[in-house]
C-alpha cells in the first residue's frame, strides 16, 4: 500500500474514529457535569436566561466597543484566517468530493486559483497569529503546548494542500498523501487539544450569557 | 552495442523503401517525443543507419497479449512498425511462424549468438506459485525461462505494466504468485515500460533510444524513461483548465461531460499517474482515454489494480478490502466510536461529579447538628 492509500484507508478511517470518540467524549462529558447550585433569587425569568444565552453568543463574538482600539486588530486576525480556513475547507472541489462522501452531499465550490489565493492568504494570517501569540507578552504566558500544537497541525494541512496543489518538492501523489495524512492527524488531535472550541464556543458563550442574565447582568 | 547478425539498418530500411527523408523524420519526431534537443533527431536517424540490425528477444509471460496487440495493430502500416520489423525479432513466440522445438531453438541459438548484447524484452508478469507451473513453454517455467535469457541480456525493456509491476496477476489475492522482472532479476539494467497496454510509441521510442544511445535511458524511481513518464496525466490533459476553474462533471452523461470537464470527481487518476496518453495519445495520435470521455484509470502505476475504485474520487476516502468509498461503512464507523465515546463521557462525569461531591463535603464548614 502506497502512502496515499494509506491516508485515504486506513489511516483515514483510525482518524475518523478517533475524532468521533473523542468528541462524543468531551462533549458527553461536558453536558452531564453537575451544574452548581445556584442559592441566591433568580433575578429574570426562565425567558430571560435563554435570551440573555443567545445574546451572549452574539456579543461575545463581537469585539466590545470599550476595547475595540485594543482588540480589534487581533479580532479581524482571528475572523479572516477563520473564514479563509472555512472557505479553502468548504469550497475546493476535491475538498468538496471528500466531504461530500462522508455527508453523502455536495455543492458548488470555487475556482482551483481563487482557492489558492485564499490559502496563501489564510497561510499569511496564520503566520501572524502565530507571531502575535509569540511576541504579546500576556498571550505568550497564557499559551502552552496545547495552543501551539494545534496552530501547528491546522497549519501543516494547510502547507500540505498548498504543496500538493502546486506540485512543490515532490510527486503529487506523496504530497497528496502527506495532505491527507496531515488531516488524519488533526482529526486525531482535535478532540484533546484547543481545536475542541470548534464545538465548545457557542455553548459556553450561552451558558455565561445564561447565567449571568440570572443574576439579572448583561453580557 | 548491439550485435550485427544482418545488413545494417539503413540498408534494410532502403529496401523497404523508406527513404532518408521519411526515416529523419520518424526520427525527429521519436526524438521530440522523447525531448530530445532537436538536433538530436538527425543524429538519431545517421546513427541508427548506419547500426547493425539489433538482436530482441520478446518473451511474453503471464499476460494477455494486450501489449503486443498495442504494439502491432496499428492504424496503417507506419514507419514505427517497419522499425519494428527490421530489428531482429529472434524469438516472439506470439508472433513467429515457428513453434514448439523449432521455436525454442531460435531462441537458443539468438540468446546464444548474441550473448551479452541482445536486448531482451518481457511482456507478462512471472508467476511462482505451484513452482512456476502458472506459465510454462517448451516444459520449463517462465521463472527459469527469465533468468536464462537474462544472463545474456544487455538490457531487459519490460513491457507492460504486468512486467514492470505485476500488474493484474499481481493484484490482491495474487493466486499465482506473481511477481514483476525486477523482482526476479537483479543483475541487469531494466527499463520499464508501464501502461495496459504502453502506448506504441512509447515502446518504440525506448526501444530506439537504447538502440541508439546504447545507454538506458533517463528513468524515474519506478525505472521508466522520464522523456515518456516525466509529467503526469493530469499536467497535460487538455481538461485541466476546468480543473483550475473548479468545473468538474458529476457523471458521464452530464452537461459537464458534454462541455468537456474535468473528470477528476468521476475517480480520474490523471493527477497521479505518470504517462504519455495526453502528449501522444493513441491511435496515430487521435485520441486518449480521457479525450474519449473515460477517465484515466492509472494503468502505468503499480498497484493500479488495488488501489480502490476506478470511480472513486483521489481525493474521497477509501478503505475496506474493496477500496471503495462508502458512506455507510463511515456513518456505522463513527456511529460505533460515537457510542464508545458516549460511555467514556458517562464514565468521565461521574468521576467528576465524585470528585465535585467529595470536594463540596471536605470544604463543608457547616457546624455538626446545624443540618
Amino acid at each position: 500500500m502506497d502512502l496515499l492509500g494509506f491516508a485515504r484507508g486506513p489511516a483515514l478511517k483510525v482518524a475518523l474514529a478517533v475524532f468521533c470518540l473523542g468528541v462524543t467524549w468531551r462533549i458527553v462529558g461536558f453536558v452531564l457535569l453537575r451544574i452548581r447550585r445556584e442559592f441566591n433569587q433568580p433575578r429574570a425569568s426562565i425567558l430571560k436566561y435563554l435570551t440573555g444565552g443567545l445574546i451572549a453568543v452574539g456579543s461575545r463574538s463581537w469585539p466590545h466597543k470599550e476595547f475595540i482600539g485594543r482588540t480589534g486588530a487581533g479580532e479581524a486576525l482571528g475572523y479572516s484566517y477563520h473564514l479563509g480556513l472555512f472557505a479553502v475547507v468548504l469550497l475546493f472541489g476535491p475538498h468538496i468530493v471528500f466531504l461530500g462522501a462522508l455527508a453523502g452531499v455536495t455543492w458548488p465550490g470555487l475556482p482551483s486559483g481563487l482557492i489558492t489565493i485564499l490559502s496563501v492568504l489564510t497561510l499569511s494570517l496564520f503566520l501572524a497569529v502565530l507571531f502575535r501569540r509569540i511576541t504579546n507578552r500576556v498571550m505568550r504566558m497564557l499559551s502552552n503546548f496545547d495552543d501551539y500544537f494545534s496552530w501547528f497541525v491546522t497549519m501543516l494541512v494547510l502547507v500540505t494542500g498548498l504543496a500538493a496543489t502546486a506540485h512543490l518538492g515532490a510527486p503529487y501523489e506523496t504530497l497528496l498523501g502527506l495532505h491527507i495524512l496531515s488531516f488524519d492527524v488533526l482529526l486525531i488531535w482535535f478532540p484533546f487539544g484547543k481545536l475542541m472550541h470548534a464545538f465548545y464556543i457557542f455553548p459556553s458563550r450561552a451558558i455565561n450569557g445564561a447565567l449571568l442574565a440570572r443574576k439579572g447582568a448583561t453580557s | 552495442m548491439i550485435q550485427k547478425n544482418a545488413a545494417l539498418l539503413g540498408d534494410i530500411l532502403l529496401n523497404a523503401g523508406i527513404s532518408r527523408r521519411s526515416f529523419i523524420k520518424f526520427c525527429t519526431a521519436a526524438a521530440s517525443a522523447m525531448a530530445l534537443p532537436p538536433g538530436m533527431g538527425l543524429v538519431m536517424a545517421e546513427q541508427l543507419r548506419q547500426a547493425p540490425r539489433p538482436s530482441v528477444v520478446y518473451m511474453s509471460f503471464q499476460e494477455c497479449t494486450g501489449c503486443l496487440e498495442s504494439l502491432t495493430r496499428s492504424f496503417a502500416p507506419t514507419i514505427e512498425s517497419l522499425i519494428f520489423d527490421v530489428i531482429s525479432l529472434d524469438y516472439d513466440d506470439t508472433l513467429m511462424a515457428a513453434a514448439g522445438d523449432a521455436a525454442e531453438a531460435a531462441r537458443t541459438k539468438a540468446m546464444h549468438d548474441n550473448f551479452g548484447k541482445y536486448v531482451l524484452v518481457v511482456d507478462g508478469s512471472v508467476p511462482t506459485g505451484a513452482g512456476g507451473a502458472y506459465c510454462t513453454a517448451g516444459g520449463r517455467s517462465s521463472v527459469d525461462i527469465l533468468r536464462e535469457a537474462s544472463k545474456g541480456a544487455a538490457a531487459i525493456v519490460c513491457v507492460g505494466t504486468c512486467s514492470a509491476f505485476g500488474g493484474i496477476p499481481f493484484a490482491d489475492p495474487n493466486p499465482t504468485d506473481a511477481w514483476p522482472v525486477s523482482a526476479i532479476v537483479g543483475d541487469k539494467p531494466i527499463i520499464n515500460v508501464s501502461g495496459c497496454p504502453p502506448i506504441p510509441e512509447v515502446i518504440t521510442g525506448t526501444l530506439l533510444q537504447f538502440i541508439t544511445t546504447g545507454k538506458v535511458p533517463d528513468l524515474d524511481e519506478h525505472r521508466r524513461p522520464k522523456s515518456f513518464f516525466g509529467t503526469t496525466i493530469h499536467d497535460r490533459c487538455y481538461r485541466r483548465p476546468f480543473y483550475d476553474q473548479g468545473k468538474f462533471a458529476k457523471s458521464f452523461d452530464d452537461e459537464g461531460a458534454r462541455n468537456g470537464w474535468c473528470l477528476f470527481e468521476l475517480g480520474c487518476k490523471g493527477p497521479t499517474t505518470y504517462n504519455a496518453c495526453a502528449t501522444i495519445k493513441w491511435n496515430g495520435g487521435t485520441s486518449f482515454p480521457i479525450e474519449s470521455g473515460h477517465n484515466c484509470l492509472g494503468c502505468s502505476e503499480p498497484g493500479f489494480w488495488d488501489k480502490g475504485s476506478f470511480y472513486a474520487p483521489l481525493s474521497a476516502p477509501a478503505w475496506g478490502k474493496s477500496g471503495e468509498s462508502a458512506p455507510l461503512q463511515i456513518l456505522e464507523l463513527g456511529a460505533g466510536a460515537a457510542a464508545a465515546g458516549a460511555v467514556l463521557g458517562v464514565a468521565a462525569a461521574g468521576v467528576s461529579r465524585l470528585h465535585q461531591h467529595h470536594s463540596e463535603h471536605s470544604t463543608d464548614i457547616t457546624p455538626k447538628g446545624e443540618n
